[in-house]
């Protein structure tokens, strides 16, 4: 664990971290409804609890930096400032959705933003975060790529391939292992060899440390430093967040596996709940302005609910729209095509 | 030093595509293993490092996985990258690159963004490599929606197709063939791309179609010739894409001849020919007199011994065969 104490953000930006927090939680919490009330379909990954590790590393980047992460991801888009709306629409399957409804839960995107994208298979993502460096260096920007993925991706041959590359490179990317402590219901202990995953990054002579991932403030600073080393001095670096995930793996995941008391061990320091204790001490906030902040977050999470529900669904007769950069005629693809 | 005119080898003609189009973009950069200091393993990136540089023409270590999955995050970002795996057999390491990031990313996204880039590869049997160094898996790729997928037979075409693929905004597959790199032929200038989705007739015949593509290609125009010693004229047709497919100019010819054979060097099950029937069949079923041919390579990984590769691959006799059944001839002694 890092032993210096972060740096403070200015007030403004204190307020807006929190902000972004809340409003993860508050759309993760109404997504689960969704889910069970049947508008959403297939797998439905939540962050809830993991909110200072995205909201920590977003807010440490400039908003050209690629960002890239798993399909546990409707927080990265929030925290890049995806609109709400968007995001529900996609999560329902809705010609409104930010992917137009192709992608869903697990394959968000905000180009726009330079959110490249929730990825479904694991550790399959982090090579196309090390592309993203190889264009940024290409170009010769100051751009630095950064990849989110889990201690279980870790594991993954691909990422190991990755780490090499970018040490043998010295491309400007950040990697950021997720250490939730569980490869959906297998606990790091019965998964890995070695309990601390960015000492594999280190092997490749990528400068590497832990932090703790419930603390929004040590997650900004340790990305701040893994950023200035990408982009100034044109090195990687491998910054491993240990956090904890409150809901199973996904909605369909009862989570019986884990003990109750380790699950409450880890809610006694919930990252809103000590992040809020740190903004009503710093006199940041008092109790009205946070209550303030969580209703206008509800009003802003009520809206996304609505309008996603009220939108239209994707034209059937567009179903093959999008599988090429421009559509061709092509008769035998479209003999084998489904017709409503 | 423009060699229009003049008959160059497949693996010079991808050469002169991959050099031209370099200087005609910067944004197209080569990645592969031993492509740069040590020229490729059949040297078609032959001096592509001296002129262009470590930037556009990068060895990797060999991490296949890897360094296909950068060039797809590498296209995400506007770069034309072309990778060279160096043989289609190495591909399966970095099939999940491949399938699920490469093919799927501009559908599952909305088209937010393109993926601009080329992976060539050679593959085929014929030099005693055994089963994991002989591999034709064209099936595979032409699975998947998402990608396009090239097999050139002739030096112009290698050249043509890969020239297009890589102004292509989508991710092209390009298969070469092993055997194919020392073959000679003409070459189209800097100017001469071929159109993805077209076939070209390789030998006009009446009475039965003869589809292949890549090395059968040359089998098939062998067999064709012997055919025709036989009094039998058969029509080769070349589809060169399978993704896009030509399948009006297959089916043309096959409404003609009535009969049709498909010379593939993968395996049969679930293969390209007997896909290629299917379509067929589907578009000719009133007009055939014959049930469709198929020739593909054995049903077995590819021996070692060189009298049991030879039986384990499609030979010009096969087609021979494959044509007589069609028209219900007796093969000739």
């Amino acid at each position: 664990m890092s032993t210096s104490p972060p740096p403070i953000p200015p007030p403004e930006e204190m307020r807006e971290i929190f902000r972004t927090m809340t409003l993860i939680r508050r759309f993760e919490e109404r997504a689960a409804e969704e889910y069970m009330a049947g508008r959403i379909g297939g797998f439905l990954h939540l962050a809830i609890g993991e909110e200072a590790a995205i909201v920590g590393t977003v807010s440490a980047l400039r908003p050209d930096d690629p960002l890239t992460s798993t399909y546990r991801e409707h927080g990265q888009a929030l925290a890049r400032g995806t609109d709400p709306r968007a995001i529900m629409a996609e999560l329902l399957g809705r010609e409104t959705g930010i992917c137009r409804g192709r992608g869903g839960s697990m394959h968000l995107m905000d180009v726009q933003r330079a959110f490249y994208g929730g990825y479904g298979i694991v550790g399959g993502a982090v090579p196309l975060a090390l592309g993203l460096a190889w264009a940024a260096r290409y170009r010769e920007t100051e751009q630095v790529s950064v990849t989110m993925f889990g201690e279980g991706a870790a594991n993954q041959g691909v990422v190991s391939e990755c780490f090499n590359m970018a040490g043998l490179w010295d491309l400007p990317i950040v990697f950021l292992i997720l250490n939730n402590q569980y490869g959906m219901g297998t606990p790091v202990e019965r998964a890995a060899a070695m309990d601390d995953f960015f000492p594999r990054a280190a092997a490749y002579d990528i400068e590497s440390w832990k932090v703790d991932g419930m603390d929004v403030l040590a997650v900004r600073a340790a990305l701040s430093e893994a950023a200035r080393l990408a982009r100034e001095e044109r090195r990687p670096a491998c910054v491993e967040l240990l956090a904890y995930r409150y809901r199973g793996h996904s909605m369909s995941d009862p989570d019986t596996v884990r003990a109750a008391e380790e699950k409450e061990r880890w809610k006694a320091r919930d990252p809103l709940i000590t992040f809020e204790r740190v903004l009503l001490g710093e006199g940041i906030l008092d109790a009205e302005g946070v209550a303030a902040m969580q209703a206008e977050v509800d009003t802003v999470v009520d809206d996304a609910t609505a309008f996603a529900q009220e939108s239209p669904e994707v034209p059937v007769a567009d179903l093959a729209d999008y599988v090429y950069a421009e559509p061709w005629n092509d008769a035998a693809r479209a003999s084998a095509l489904v017709r409503p | 030093m423009s060699t229009e005119g003049k008959d160059v080898t497949y693996r010079e003609a991808i050469n002169q595509a991959l050099r031209e189009e370099m200087i005609r973009d910067e944004s197209v950069f080569l990645m592969g293993e031993d492509i740069g200091h040590f020229e490729g393993a059949f040297k078609v990136t032959k001096g592509l490092l001296a002129e262009f540089g470590e930037k556009r023409v990068v060895d990797t270590p060999i991490t296949e996985a890897g360094f296909t999955g950068l060039c797809v995050g590498a296209a995400m970002a506007g770069l034309r990258p072309v990778v060279e795996i160096m043989t289609v057999n190495f591909a399966l390491v970095a099939m999940d690159q491949i399938v699920s990031n490469a093919s799927k990313i501009h559908y599952m996204f909305g088209g937010q963004v393109d993926v601009p880039m080329v992976i060539r590869m050679p593959g085929g049997a014929g030099h005693q490599l055994s089963a994991q160094h002989s591999h034709s898996l064209d099936a595979m790729f032409a699975h998947v929606p998402g990608l396009k997928v090239c097999v050139p037979s002739t030096p112009e075409d290698a050249k043509g197709l890969l020239k297009t693929a890589i102004r292509d905004d989508d991710p092209v597959i390009v298969l070469e063939s092993e055997g194919l790199y020392g073959k000679k032929g003409p070459v189209g200038g800097e100017d001469h791309l071929v159109p993805f989705g077209q076939a070209v007739v390789r030998r006009p015949g009446r009475d039965c179609t003869i589809v292949a593509t890549s090395r059968m290609v040359w089998v098939a125009l062998a067999a064709a010739e012997q055919l025709a010693a036989q009094g039998v004229e058969a029509e080769v047709i070349d589809p060169r894409t399978y993704r896009p497919l030509d399948l009006d100019t297959l089916a043309e010819s096959v409404r003609r001849t009535s009969r049709a054979v498909v010379v593939d060097e993968g395996w049969p099950e679930c293969g390209i020919a007997a896909n290629l029937a299917a379509h067929l069949y589907e578009s000719c079923f009133d007009w055939l007199d014959a049930p469709i041919g198929r020739v593909n390579s054995a049903d077995v990984p590819m021996p070692y011994a060189k009298n049991l590769e030879q039986a384990a691959i499609p030979q010009p006799a096969d087609v021979v065969a494959a044509v007589m059944a069609t028209l219900a001839r007796e093969v000739p002694r």
